[in-house]
């Protein structure tokens, strides 16, 4: 009976039948291009529209301020978010503005305001629980999986638990191994959970908007390092009733040799390295920004397959069981007969993040490895 | 975590385990993501406030004046603070073993019909208790767990609340559904796991819960629920900031001393010392959490002592006195309201004169003859019992006949509940989250084709609905 209960399914039933009617090509990769549409997911801003430049930390300081405003029952609490603004200021200014029972500071204890933050939520507020970073949310991940995610199934539908849990994920500078994790396979494989990942600006305020709004319990997994990243923002994203839907994956670069699918921080580091891979070698590789790791948008993965015939998934976990193999293993069960060489997977390295700079440095991709590693992927 | 400090300052204590970042490691692209210097950053007015409370002593005052202890007088004596040189905290007891009123001050504040009706849930929990051990060793049901020796503790609080008040019980309060107006055929659904279920089969038995008496499901992870319900208890107070008509409400939560060594029993006590939330923290301690006597579980005065130590009113109480609890938890009840709401702690000292479940042979690890002076000696029943003997509403006829009735009540339910079909094949699907996603549809619709194939491999006739379940 399990094999019903997966994620993908409708890929199931129809990734064989596609197969046979695939053309037969001479040529790696060039001929086949020929035919397919160029895809016209891509973002584009209106030249003299009004595109501001925001960092990833305003993006979301936005988002909480324009929920907060909006809904009386969200509030958002956790470690010093609101005397001191947040310990990397994602909160700033939001205590003065919305007050001390909105916006509230905690005892260092993740199991207790972690808790507190979802009994609230079963009681019908809508928290936003801010860790200070996810390498602490371990202390409380019982109330996340057990109480969080499965609530409302063990209950019979009757005890919704809308609540967003954010916070700083995956690789940070000079901080070492319990303060570098990523933890976004931990929370991506949890039944109950939906599970976002942003990348720029618009991503961090239209998945953070979509997840204070969403009736089920949502993990944001920011990071560190972007939040100082400035990115475009467009008029649109600017609005307050800014959202971006779960479980859709948004194509930054189009391309027709060969598909990235990232998420997070790797997703920039992946447009420098295929920016890169055009400028050398005369390549298009497309990278595909996954947003949300669950649901997971499989579909976008497989379109881009079967344009591009290869497959390299870039992400900074652990490799083991990570969102990467994930995302092989999908590729694997629903776009096999298109691949053209072995799909691959570029990751954190196996070890507890080392403080050293530059064994950190070799611990996680970087611009260049995601370059070399894809170039000898497409043989060139 | 002073032993880490590194030679030079760290841009800003972002990290309070110890890993403070050197400049130097942060390298071009990620400078951008540090916060801003300690002199560039706002200094919201409320800062100040704050601050406040951090006043050093005055000069020749008596009292310390850290801003970690206001009112501690200074001594000349070098002397720790010894556990064992305090007097235990007193239990209270209104009606004692023998069913004679100890509390001058206590009168009776319900009606005999009252009483009896209390009474008569306390009976219905201990009876349905025994039928339903019986029926899982018959292996009728999977799980069970009693609630022997423990009756009063959830029916007397219970009783004591209001109905709209929200409660998150651990596990073995069974009387606090039945004092609430839980139906003998509500538990056996449950424990059936049929389609009446208002839990869909999805929970072990004994995880009842039920939204129109404000208790929350069943959770089994130990003492989760003592943080959640301080957050219940926050929600209530900001509902009633934001609507002041609505009536005043409290949380009350039930847990076991052994629950109480959980992280989440000293966070909880601590966020809602803190957040001044209203929410009544009810332990039982019955001796024994599994197989762990409380000598092993602790040191120290019990639970009692540990609300002292975070700052919350408590009280220790007879937990087989139903009188008593009753009058501990009203009172409770109306401090937790006042201030602006505030966390109240009641331990509530009895026995667990049952196995701790069906899992379980407590024999192993206590004497036989434990078990049968306590329930002999001391019984939250039989002492009501006594006192509604000698007030003259009970007699040995309305004990045999209310026995006799109830069980006969408890078997019809249970034959009942036995015979409904099973939860629909859908409902596996339904509530992973608020919608059925479009991954959920696909697989349901998948699951529908292969049982549509397959007809001979299946039997879905215990399924409510069959497989037509699956097309809605």
């Amino acid at each position: 009976m399990s094999r019903f209960l997966r994620p993908a399914a409708r890929f199931a039933a129809t990734a064989r039948a596609a197969a046979a009617v695939r053309p037969a090509a001479s040529s790696p990769f060039i001929a086949r291009a020929a035919a397919v549409p160029r895809v016209q997911q891509r973002r584009t801003y209106a030249e003299s529209s009004g595109v501001k430049e925001y960092t990833v930390r305003e993006a979301l300081n936005e988002a909480l301020a324009e929920e907060l405003e909006l809904n009386p029952k969200v509030f958002i609490m956790g470690e010093e978010v609101a005397q001191y603004n947040g310990a990397y200021k994602v909160t700033k200014g939001l205590l003065d503005r919305f007050g001390d029972k909105r916006v509230i500071d905690t005892p260092i204890t993740e199991m207790g305001f972690a808790g507190l933050a979802v009994g609230a939520a079963l009681s019908g507020l809508h928290p936003v629980c801010e860790f200070m970073t996810f390498n602490f949310a371990m202390q409380a991940i019982d109330h996340i999986v057990n109480s969080a995610a499965k609530t409302l199934y063990m209950s019979g539908g009757i005890q919704p638990c809308n609540i967003t849990f954010r916070g700083p994920n995956g690789f940070a500078a000079g901080v070492a191994a319990q303060h570098s994790q990523d933890y976004s396979a931990w929370y991506g494989s949890i039944p109950g959970l939906k599970v976002v990942s942003p990348w720029s600006a618009e991503d961090a305020k239209g998945l953070l908007k979509a997840a204070i709004r969403d009736p089920n319990p949502v993990v944001v997994l920011e990071n560190e390092l972007l939040y100082g990243q400035a990115f475009p923002m467009s008029e649109a994203a600017q609005k307050d009733d800014f959202v971006l839907p779960f479980g859709k994956a948004k194509i930054e670069r189009p391309g027709k040799d060969l598909t990235i699918v990232s998420l997070s921080r790797c997703v920039g580091q992946s447009l420098v390295a295929a920016e890169n891979l055009k400028k050398k070698y005369g390549v298009e590789a497309e990278v595909i920004n996954l947003r949300s790791i669950k649901p997971l948008d499989v579909d976008a993965i497989v379109k881009s397959v079967k344009k591009t015939h290869r497959l390299l998934a870039v992400e900074s976990g652990f490799p083991a069981f990570g969102v990467g193999a994930e995302i092989l293993a999908l590729t694997m069960e629903y776009a096999f007969d298109y691949l053209d060489t072995p799909a691959q997977r570029i990751t954190g390295a196996d070890v507890p993040t080392p403080y050293a700079q530059k064994l950190e440095e070799m611990s996680f991709p970087t611009e260049p490895l995601i370059e070399d590693f894809a170039a000898k992927m497409l043989r060139v | 975590m002073k032993s880490l400090r590194l030679s030079r300052p760290p841009p800003a204590a972002l990290f309070r385990r110890g890993a403070l970042r050197p400049a130097s490691t942060l390298s071009a692209s990620t400078s951008t993501a540090r916060p801003p210097p300690p002199h560039q950053r706002p200094r919201p007015a409320l800062q100040q406030r704050r601050h406040a409370s951090s006043l050093s002593q005055r000069p020749d005052a008596k009292y310390l004046m850290f801003p970690g202890a206001v009112k501690s007088q200074f001594s000349h004596e070098l002397r720790f603070v010894q556990p064992s040189a305090h007097e235990a905290l007193p239990t209270y007891r209104a009606v004692d073993q023998h069913g004679v009123v100890v509390d001058p001050s206590f009168a009776p504040d319900l009606s005999d019909e009252e009483v009896v009706k209390l009474y008569r849930d306390m009976l219905t929990v201990s009876i349905m208790d025994v039928v339903m051990f019986d029926a899982q060793r018959q292996g009728r049901v999977s799980f069970y767990m009693v609630s022997a020796g423990e009756e009063a503790v959830s029916v007397a609080t219970a009783s004591a609340l209001a109905p709209e008040d929200v409660i998150f019980c651990q596990y073995r309060e069974q009387g606090v559904f039945k004092q609430r107006g839980f139906e003998l055929s509500d538990f056996m659904n449950q424990l059936f796991a049929n389609h009446k279920d208002p839990g869909k089969g999805r929970n072990m038995p004994v995880h009842y819960g039920s939204r129109e008496l404000n208790i929350h499901t069943i959770s089994s992870p130990l003492a989760t629920q003592l943080p959640q319900a301080a957050g219940a208890a926050y929600a209530l107070k900001v509902q009633r900031m934001q609507d002041p008509s609505v009536p005043p409400r409290v949380v009350a939560t039930y847990f076991g001393e052994g629950a109480a060594s959980e992280g989440d029993f000293h966070a909880a006590l601590n966020m809602a010392a803190t957040r001044s939330c209203p929410v009544i923290f009810i332990c039982r301690n019955n001796g024994y959490a599994i197989s762990t006597p409380t000598l092993e579980q602790y040191r120290g005065d019990g639970i009692a002592s540990r609300g002292v130590g975070y700052g919350i009113d408590t009280i220790r109480v007879d937990g087989n006195d139903f009188w008593a609890v009753r009058e501990v938890t009203r009172r409770a009840r109306e401090m937790a309201l006042q201030d602006g709401g505030k966390p109240v702690l009641i331990e509530a000292m009895t026995y667990r004169v049952s196995h701790h479940s069906t899992s379980d042979d407590s024999f192993a690890y206590r004497a036989r003859v434990e078990v049968e002076d306590w329930k002999r000696r001391d019984n939250p029943i039989a002492r009501l019992r006594k006192w509604m003997e000698a007030k003259g509403i009970w007699d040995e006829n309305q004990e045999r006949e209310a026995r006799e009735s109830i069980r006969r009540d408890v078997l019809k339910a249970f034959s009942e509940a036995e015979r409904e079909k099973k939860p629909p094949i859908r409902a596996m699907f339904e509530d992973v989250y608020e919608e059925l996603t479009p991954e959920l549809q696909e697989q349901m619709k998948q699951l529908r084709r292969h049982l549509e194939k397959y007809p001979e491999e299946y039997d879905v006739s215990p399924f409510e609905g069959g497989k037509e379940s699956l097309d809605k």
